[in-house]
């Protein structure tokens, strides 16, 4: 027997790993690019994944949407009222609502609830070998699991955006109607003046990369899963916390670059 | 018994032809030179002890794992030099049974069936499929699963229908991984016949991976062993047998319990 070769690193193991981490994370969004414009298309399994993700999800963000809508009003009217502008709490809410609350609010129950089941989902298929199945049967499992899930999310997150942030403004008027007795038409036309074409996109854009976010970061730590059903586990929870940590430094992204495009 | 030993081989054209083939993981050396041959139409079974590298073996004929030395032939095509699209075309040809039989456990088992078949044969239609579905369930003698979730099958059916499934591409060459481990002797003994019977009948080549003599005995028309990285011992289950080394006698007297 020869002796067994002890590995070199480059800086040490830790680091290393990190760097080889990227390095696999990296690769994996290229592959994305590369497969996603590629024949066949599955969209079949595209629109299946986008009803799995968008229905289940939609009890909770109306709920969630709703809620934040309600306190939000509550909240910020007494501080309104000291200066007499309680008249301006539509405008308020709906830029506050549009701009921030409507898409982080749904990426981060979507990073819980679909990143996670995204994870856990392909983990399990990872570590019971269905995955190798897949590319033994010559399909390919990159394109039929990854690719269609990753666009799943990606359409899917900015539709559950502007539902959530339609129920948050729903719920504000709840709050105002109680206290003023406006129409909801009157509402929406205050809550919308102040909202321009640019905020609308500019949350859509966001909820496109919170929705890439999420499909792309569960699926690489599903499909990478290892060590049996811990490894499904610890996939499903570093896919919820990778994706989050992810979408609040996105946030801080596009803050900057929508600001310098408004002062332009 | 013996029916299938009298089987006539044909001996010329190998369908498998693998020479000095090296895998290492880490620091561990898995295989260290593995020459290997299958030839048409032949069943053989190779034995070896857990973790001696048997499903590493077969991993790389698939093209699962790359070798790091050696040559590796696959119905003429050297596997680890293919590009994917070619990999998936040889794929089509071999049947890959898992040793945990890998059923997709979000598809009830006619779509894991048909998953294959409508993945791979454009413009078929829904008739073309649910035959296809209906022959090979028939084969493995599971008609009446069609309808049920893997959850909901025991370890015996779930390797039928993995075997089922691999089958419905009608694959020239057979991949079985492990199939009667962790079953019982009845059961053991109806996957056996199964396993000839598809050679029969779908005239395959097979590779039968095991550690159960019984099913070596009665698939194999030919043995190898797999010790330490390479093989130490390849003919009829009697020759290998009669050896007096020591790997080959405690594998033996531990399952015919002398
Ligand atoms: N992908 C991998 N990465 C690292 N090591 C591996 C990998 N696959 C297999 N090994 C190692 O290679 C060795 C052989 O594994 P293999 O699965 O081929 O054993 P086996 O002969 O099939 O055993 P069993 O009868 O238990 O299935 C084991 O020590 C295993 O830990
Ligand atoms: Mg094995």
């Amino acid at each position: 027997m020869k002796k067994t070769k002890t590995k070199k690193y480059i800086f040490s193991k830790g680091i290393d790993d990190y760097f080889t981490g990227v390095n696999n994370a990296w690769k994996f969004v290229t592959l994305f690019f590369k497969e996603v414009s590629k024949k066949p298309f599955h969209l079949r399994e595209v629109i299946h994944q986008c009803f799995e993700i968008g229905l289940k999800s939609l009890p909770l963000i109306t709920l969630t949407g709703f809620i934040v809508g309600i306190v939000f009003t509550k909240q910020s009217r007494p501080s309104l009222e000291d200066f007499g502008a309680t008249s301006w709490l539509p405008s308020l809410i709906g830029i506050a609502i549009v701009r921030a609350l409507g898409p982080l609010v749904t990426a981060l129950i979507c990073a819980g609830k679909v990143g996670s089941g995204i994870g856990a989902e392909l983990g399990s298929m990872k570590v019971t070998e269905q995955i190798e199945a897949m590319e033994v049967s010559a399909i390919n499992p990159f394109k039929y699991l990854v690719v269609t899930r990753v666009l799943a999310t990606t359409i899917t997150i900015p539709l559950l955006a502007l539902y959530c942030s339609f129920f948050g403004l729903l719920g504000s008027f709840i709050n105002v109607h109680a206290q003023e007795t406006s129409s909801l038409l009157t509402y929406y036309q205050n809550a919308f003046s102040s909202i321009s074409f640019l905020d609308i996109f500019a949350s859509v854009a966001k909820s496109i990369a919170y929705g890439f976010t999420i499909g792309i970061v569960g699926s690489y730590k599903g499909y990478n899963a290892t060590q049996g059903t811990r490894g499904v586990g610890k996939a499903a929870n570093q896919a919820v916390v990778l994706s989050m940590f992810l979408i609040f430094v996105e946030e801080l992204f596009f803050v900057q670059i929508s600001n310098w495009i408004r002062y332009f | 018994m013996e029916t299938t030993q009298q089987h006539t081989i044909m001996k010329e054209e190998p369908v498998i032809s693998i020479r000095g083939l090296h895998k290492t993981f880490g620091n561990l050396k898995v295989l260290k030179g593995i020459d290997f041959n299958l030839f048409k139409g032949e069943n053989v079974a190779v034995l070896g002890k857990s973790g001696s590298g048997k499903s590493v073996l077969i991993k790389i004929i698939v093209g699962l794992l790359k070798p790091d030395k050696g040559d590796v032939f696959v119905l003429g095509k050297q596997v680890d030099k293919l590009d994917r699209a070619e990999l998936d075309t040889l794929r089509l040809r071999i049947g890959f049974s898992f040793q945990n039989s890998a059923l997709y456990d979000s598809m009830n088992v006619y779509q894991n069936l048909a998953f294959p078949l409508t993945m791979n044969v454009k413009n078929q239609s829904k008739k073309d499929i649910d035959d296809a579905v209906n022959e090979v369930l028939d084969a493995v003698g599971l008609k009446d699963k069609i309808n049920q979730m893997p959850s909901d099958l025991s370890g015996g059916q779930r390797k039928r229908i993995g075997i089922a499934r691999t089958l419905i591409l009608k694959p020239e060459i057979m991949l079985y991984d492990e199939p009667t481990s962790g079953l019982d002797p009845i059961t053991s003994a109806e996957i056996i016949e199964l396993i000839n019977e598809v050679q029969q009948k779908y005239n395959t080549s097979s590779v039968i991976i095991t550690h159960d003599l019984t099913c070596a005995k009665n698939t194999g028309n030919r043995i190898a062993m797999l010790f330490g990285g390479k093989f130490i011992k390849d003919g009829k289950f009697e020759d290998v047998f009669e050896s007096d080394e020591e790997h080959i006698k405690g594998f033996y007297n531990y399952n015919f319990i002398q």
